[in-house]
């Protein structure tokens, strides 16, 4: 369970967040959507403690992010920013190699190979494994940076805006990736979505943020009708049934 | 990028002749007046004091006006062209590139006028800011900061060739001299060359809303029917001459394309053209400010202005780069 | 020559599969067969999950014996120019007593270039690592200007004899914990705090040292020619400017620092990811970038301090180390700097003694070389 007390941050001059109170339960995904500015990636990144926080605690399976030491929290939760820039030149194997760090501490063991493997395989990627990182497209590079986090092993996964650089086929596929994730692996994942519709069809929970705060946060049905939606993003939403259940029009 | 500078506001373009800027022109004139009346040399009481005054004084003031404001002028376009407001001379290296002219020039020809020696300086100073374009050019950036401290870069590798043809022809001490900014030697008969930059100045106030274009970038540039590499050219063409002019006449003045533009910018925002007048009229200020304080200090001896210039201005870099720290 | 080579590559430098266990069954170093238990990767598409490239280091066997290869060269050529320039061109008779002082004098001079080597490589990829810059060098941060302005005061206040002043044992260590002293200021002042950022901090360096610089400029302007002169001497990285009685101090500091980055190599991995990914993965970005800075500043103070500023040495070494080691892990690129760092410096000091007879230049060559190095890199796109 992700727990946020009270949380509060001066972002910038024009973005503020909080006060969040906010509980999200193990397993499952869930996703956090809200229009441009509203916090959801600030959020998310408090979560993942890459960001402090000025007031209020995060506890994530228990442990405080802001107190626990970051080595330990590693094995428990991983953030996956939408920005990726590494300097150094490595194969896509390699950088998911960098996802047993928190457990092998850099010396990998057999077992880890394997988890690699599995990592690697589960998001298509054994065609590319040897190839160099900057030989990729955007969206392998986006698929080899969710490996790493995948094979890290831990049982919460933060994913923001995962699939800003992919095209309509490989953000098909990415979401189903990390459905089965959710899945078959028994992962938490709470993802930042930027496409309301990815976020009813694939997501267990939404939470709306809005301004800095948690407007609305429920079963993805509750969320996806009408009236919320158009309270969140505030512009007229109208939801529609879709073959694969409601779906967002806002044009 | 929050280190760029924002596109003039439309609208909010300020009166070119205000009441403040006035005020500001009554307290720049009364340094320079200052500057007029400082030295040893008792022009009141000596018989050729008047002499005396118009060999040394006179052009050691207009020599402050000329090069404050070139070099403000040159930092002002560095930073428009690059949108990055860390720019300027002495942290692209195009001081060392006209350095290194100015002494390839010595080398190959000691009894060279200053004529050549100043085009030997013009045309590094030009091949050092194209370098160093190109390079932003080729390079994405993930940040504005990285920009200066490439630049610094660049200069000390400069800085290291002229430091080598230096020690090979035994000039390295007169090297350290040439390259120390003052406005000592600044005297009747030596100093007219620097009316040069004043052209410098009139073509920037002309073209200045170009190089704003221009700094949003080529495409935007092009869409708005500007030849961007043409204005580019012009922009780098001037910098090089205000550049080499003032380094082979005056010296190095460290960080004064910098310091007055962010102050300027600091104070009244960003429209470049009622700034133009501000940045001219601070750059003369600062300078005047560290020659007289640079006068005065250690009477009867003179501390170079560019000792001043470059203690105050990292001084005043630092506090700007904390600034921007503190607003994210 | 060949017993020599192979010695060293178990104790002092990991060896390449060692450290790159494809499956658990990764072939001996030098050994390193192309088929077997571990096939190219890419040779096969069809082959199986089990059979793949490993997640180490050098992934592929060709990617092994190249970096054999290269530690294998730069081993000889590290022995090569080292003996030769302990035993070529020596004016006395071999076996005589002359022979074997000019030899121990020598010998003095390569441990010297063998720390300057350890310091610049060491300090310089320890630096871009944690900076997450590859084109930046140590140097720049200040040091040099330091040491340049407490050169030039010693003989702007006492003359000649300044620089005699400084040569003590006493002033060699105030030397190194003044440099360490600024540097611990900048980066715990920079660095920590809400708003801490590695590139204000870079620049705020930058300047400070460009600030000092125009202090010592000054001063030089008002010595005398001879004065100067001797000054200009100091002012230059060169081999001897190292007093033999700096060493016992030198070691055990460079010891001391190397062995703890070698240490934190694995780490220096993560970090170099950026801090983003280095936190996600449990690493305390803040604090492993701190103590790795201030390793890296006494590794170079020591170095400065010994024989002065080299500009570029440190940059050209790095460069030059990337390209030749074909990885990313630390453990394989730090000692593959190393040497590459020594067989630059004892090269160039070797051709310049024995092939130009102008030992005086090694470093402005080197800064030279180096600078164009530079200029070629930034020149190329790429992303910073």
């Amino acid at each position: 369970m992700i727990t946020l007390r009270t949380v509060s941050k001066q972002y910038s001059s024009e973005v503020r967040i909080g006060p969040v109170d906010l509980e999200i339960p193990a397993g499952g995904v869930t996703a956090l959507v809200g229009p441009n500015g509203a916090g959801k990636s600030t959020l998310l990144t408090m979560i993942g403690r890459l960001l402090g926080l000025d007031e209020g605690t995060i506890e994530v399976a228990g442990m405080d992010v802001s107190t626990t030491r970051s080595k330990d929290l590693a094995k428990v939760l991983s953030i996956l920013r939408q920005e990726n820039h590494v300097v150094t030149r490595l194969t896509v194997r390699q950088l998911v190699g960098f996802g047993r760090f928190p457990h092998s501490q850099g010396r990998l063991t057999a077992a880890d190979e394997e988890r690699i493997s599995e990592a690697i395989d589960f998001l298509h990627l054994g065609e590319l494994e040897g190839r160099y990182l900057d030989e990729l497209s955007g969206g392998q590079r986006q698929r080899a940076y969710v490996a790493m986090v995948l094979a890290q092993d831990t049982e919460y996964v933060l994913l923001d805006e995962p699939l800003n650089n992919l095209d309509m086929k490989h953000s098909v596929h990415m979401m189903r990736h990390l459905r089965r994730a959710a899945e078959e692996l028994g992962r938490t994942i709470v993802i930042v979505l930027h496409d309301i519709n990815f976020a009813g069809r694939y997501a267990d929970r939404i939470c709306a943020v809005q301004g800095g705060r948690v407007l609305e946060h429920g079963p993805s049905a509750q969320i996806m009708t009408s009236e919320v939606l158009t309270r969140v993003f505030d512009t007229p939403v109208q939801v529609i049934d879709g073959p694969d259940g409601p779906l967002a029009v806002y044009y | 990028m929050s280190a760029t500078i924002a596109a003039p506001r439309a609208p909010g373009r300020g009166r070119l002749l205000d009441p403040a800027l006035l005020l500001g022109v009554a307290v720049v004139g009364l340094l320079l007046g200052a500057s007029l009346f400082t030295g040893v040399y008792d022009i009141f009481g000596q018989d050729d004091g008047a002499q005396m005054f118009a060999i040394t004084r006179i052009p050691r003031t207009i020599g402050l006006v000329l090069a404050g404001a070139a070099m403000a002028m040159s930092g002002l376009v560095m930073q428009l062209l690059t949108q990055n407001r860390f720019v300027e001379p002495t942290t692209t290296g195009t001081t060392e590139w006209a350095g290194l002219g100015l002494l390839v020039v010595m080398i190959l020809a000691p009894q060279a006028s200053i004529l050549t020696k100043m085009t030997g300086a013009v045309v590094a100073a030009f091949v050092g800011t194209m370098v160093f374009f190109l390079f932003l050019r080729r390079v994405s950036l993930r940040s504005s900061l990285i920009v200066p401290i490439i630049g610094i870069m660049l200069g000390a590798v400069v800085g290291s060739l002229s430091t080598f043809l230096a020690v090979k022809t035994n000039m390295l001490q007169s090297l350290g001299v040439w390259f120390a900014g003052s406005f000592t030697s600044v005297l009747r008969g030596q100093y007219e060359l620097l009316w040069i930059v004043a052209l410098v100045g009139v073509a920037v106030f002309v073209v200045a809303d170009r190089f704003t274009v221009a700094g949003l970038g080529e495409e935007i540039a092009t869409t708005v029917g500007l030849h961007y590499g043409r204005i580019v050219l012009l922009g780098t063409a001037l910098i090089a001459v205000a550049t080499g002019v003032v380094t082979v006449v005056v010296g190095n003045l460290p960080f004064l394309g910098l310091i007055v533009p962010n102050i300027v910018s600091l104070i009244r925002g960003d429209d470049l053209r009622s700034n133009l007048p501000w940045v001219c009229l601070l750059g003369v200020g600062i300078v005047t400010v560290c020659d007289l304080v640079g006068r005065t200090i250690i009477m009867p001896f003179e501390v170079p202005v560019s000792l001043i210039l470059g203690v105050v201005g990292a001084v005043v870099f630092v506090a700007l780069l904390l600034r921007r720290r503190r607003h994210g | 020559m060949a017993e020599l080579t192979a010695a060293p590559a178990p104790s002092g430098h990991p060896a390449p599969a060692g450290t790159a266990p494809a499956s658990g069954t990764a072939p001996a170093p030098g050994t390193a067969p192309p088929s077997g238990t571990a096939p190219a990767a890419g040779a096969r598409s069809d082959a199986p999950s089990r059979r793949r490239a490993g997640s180490g280091a050098l992934p592929t066997p060709r990617a092994r014996r190249r970096f054999a290869l290269v530690l294998g060269s730069l081993i000889v050529l590290s022995l090569a120019f080292g003996l030769g320039y302990l035993a070529l061109d020596n004016p006395m008779p071999f076996g005589s007593e002359g022979f074997w002082i000019i030899a121990k004098l020598r010998v003095t001079t390569l441990v010297v270039m063998v720390l300057v080597a350890f310091c610049q490589a060491l300090g310089t990829v320890a630096f871009q690592t944690v900076t997450n810059n590859r084109i930046i060098t140590p140097s720049i941060m200040g040091f040099e200007s330091l040491y340049r302005a407490i050169q030039t005061t010693a003989v702007y206040v006492l003359g000649v004899a300044g620089l005699t002043a400084l040569q003590g044992t006493t002033q060699f260590v105030l030397q190194i914990a003044a440099m360490m002293a600024l540097s611990a200021l900048l980066y715990g002042w920079l660095l920590s705090g809400r708003s801490a950022n590695m590139q204000v901090m870079l620049l705020v360096g930058i300047v400070i040292g460009g600030g000092l610089g125009a202090v010592s400029t000054f001063m030089q302007r008002l010595l005398t020619p001879s004065e100067f002169d001797v000054l200009a001497a100091r002012l230059f990285g060169s081999v001897s400017n190292a007093d033999v009685d700096q060493l016992p101090i030198a070691i055990p500091l460079v010891v001391l620092a190397g062995t703890v980055l070698l240490l934190r190599s694995r780490r220096l991995n993560v970090v170099a990811l950026g801090k983003e990914q280095a936190t996600n993965l449990g690493i305390d970005h803040r604090r492993e970038t701190i103590l790795v800075l201030l390793l890296v500043s006494l590794l170079m103070a020591v170095s400065t301090a010994m024989i002065g500023p080299m500009t570029f040495f440190g940059f050209l070494v790095a460069t030059l180390a990337y390209q030749a080691a074909g990885t990313h892990d630390h453990r394989l690129v730090l000692p593959v700097a190393f040497l590459t760092a020594f067989v630059v410096l004892s090269g160039a000091y070797f051709v310049m003694k024995h092939v130009f007879y102008a030992q005086g230049y090694v470093s402005i060559i080197i800064e030279l070389i180096g600078g164009s190095i530079f200029l070629a890199v930034i020149l190329r796109k790429g992303r910073l």
